[in-house]
């Protein structure tokens, strides 16, 4: 894969700066695809599975696809008391695919977090890193119509 | 030399020697269940706990010895942390002799958590036996807090795993499971309280000495559950 030579040939094919060219992988890929990883372990020398522990241990990896644009919504304490669930009940409907999934085209993935840290403004909803306050089925029905006009989109923002 | 004192006794040591290796070095046992004098120092179990003269409970396999360090192996503060850590521990890891025998030597007679049979303390032996002693690094940590676990990348077969056996051989709690009937509870503690050696009499032998309990010793004695209930009473009286 030549996006991922190029990748560690930036930063140099040194352990230490794995997460670094793992963070640009995933950038890229929207995922950590299994060629990529086995690429960086012979090319920087280190283990798989010590690459398989980090892309597993930090949550903005995946090792699945994730679409285009990366919906979260969470379900910490606050959120979840103010309707986080039918948040998560009103995205499977719209999008037509469950909690971690990607839609077919590629466009969407969504996923559950616990707490993203600004309980004031639940229920939350981040957005390709953007955070939605107060959300609510309507507002989130309008944002997702908004992101589908506006293909291609944006680069994605972790 | 580095001068420390165990349990109010004077010892001279190397710098560099951890604690456990001082209090190994006196001939004063403490358990360990991660730690293994041929691979690094982890301290996941923390089973080894000990009291420092300031009053800290620290990992001794993972502690340096420092000039005029007070360590105290077994005060009551590091009894108390380790029966917890051994609760803790069964709760996750029933099935295990080693824990069950742990257990009974602390007199650990309960586990208050939920139990989920993991049959796997997390003690990354099996990973560092891989990586140290085999050069094979074939298996390691995945995910995270509560859905961390040890497999292989991609939970698939190794392609640098020359199935050697050595994380069998290391892990602790992977040996030897109960043989006999199941215990009463998660912590079976019938070693506990041996009772005089009596097999005809006593059919109800517990399970973790011997094979499924042939010597008697640990005869359900007064402090398990079972005796309670009416069946046991008359067997006693039989006697």
């Amino acid at each position: 894969m030549r996006e991922v030579e190029a990748i560690i040939e930036r930063y140099g094919a040194k352990r230490r700066h794995v997460i670094a060219i793992l963070q640009d992988i995933q950038t890229q890929f929207h995922y950590l695809p299994r060629e990529a990883l086995l690429e960086v372990a012979a090319r920087v020398r280190i283990p798989l599975i010590d690459l398989y522990s980090i892309a597993t241990f930090y949550n903005c990896f995946s090792l699945v696809p994730r679409g285009e644009h990366v919906i979260r919504v969470c379900l910490g304490t606050a959120c979840h008391l103010k309707g986080g669930t039918r948040l998560v009940e009103a995205l499977e409907r719209e999008l037509g695919v469950r909690e971690g999934e990607m839609t077919p085209d590629g466009q969407f993935s969504f996923e559950t977090v616990r707490c993203v840290g600004a309980c004031a403004l639940a229920p939350l909803v981040l957005i390709d890193g953007r955070y939605y306050p107060k959300m609510k089925q309507r507002k989130l029905t309008q944002v997702l119509a908004r992101l589908r006009r506006a293909r291609p989109p944006a680069e994605v923002t972790q | 030399m580095t001068r420390l004192y165990i349990n109010g006794i004077e010892v001279d040591l190397e710098e560099g020697t951890t604690l456990l290796e001082a209090v190994e070095h006196l001939g004063i046992e403490i358990p360990t269940l991660c730690f293994h004098p041929g691979l690094s120092a982890y301290g996941a179990c923390r089973l080894c706990v000990v009291e420092l003269g300031d009053g800290r409970l620290v990992s001794a396999c993972t502690y340096p010895v420092q000039e005029g360090l007070q360590v105290r192996t077994h005060s009551p503060r590091v009894l108390r942390a380790r029966r917890m850590l051994i609760e803790l521990l069964l709760s996750i890891c029933p099935g295990s002799k080693r824990l069950q025998d742990l257990a009974a030597e602390h007199q650990v007679e309960r586990v208050r958590f939920s139990v989920r049979d993991e049959r796997c303390i997390l003690c990354g032996l099996c990973v560092r036996m891989c990586a140290e002693q085999m050069m094979a690094h074939a298996i390691g940590f995945v995910n995270r807090g509560y859905r961390r676990r040890i497999t292989t990348p991609f939970d698939l077969t190794s392609d640098v795993c020359r199935r050697c056996g050595g994380c069998l051989y290391i892990c602790p709690v992977c040996e030897l499971r109960c043989q006999g009937p199941e215990a009463p509870s998660v912590v079976c503690g019938s070693c506990m309280t041996p009772a005089p050696t009596c097999p005809p009499v006593y059919e109800d032998l517990a399970c973790y000495m011997g094979a499924a309990g042939e010597c008697g010793t640990c005869v359900r004695g007064p402090r398990t559950p079972d005796r309670r209930s009416p069946d046991f009473t008359r067997r006693r009286e039989s006697v």
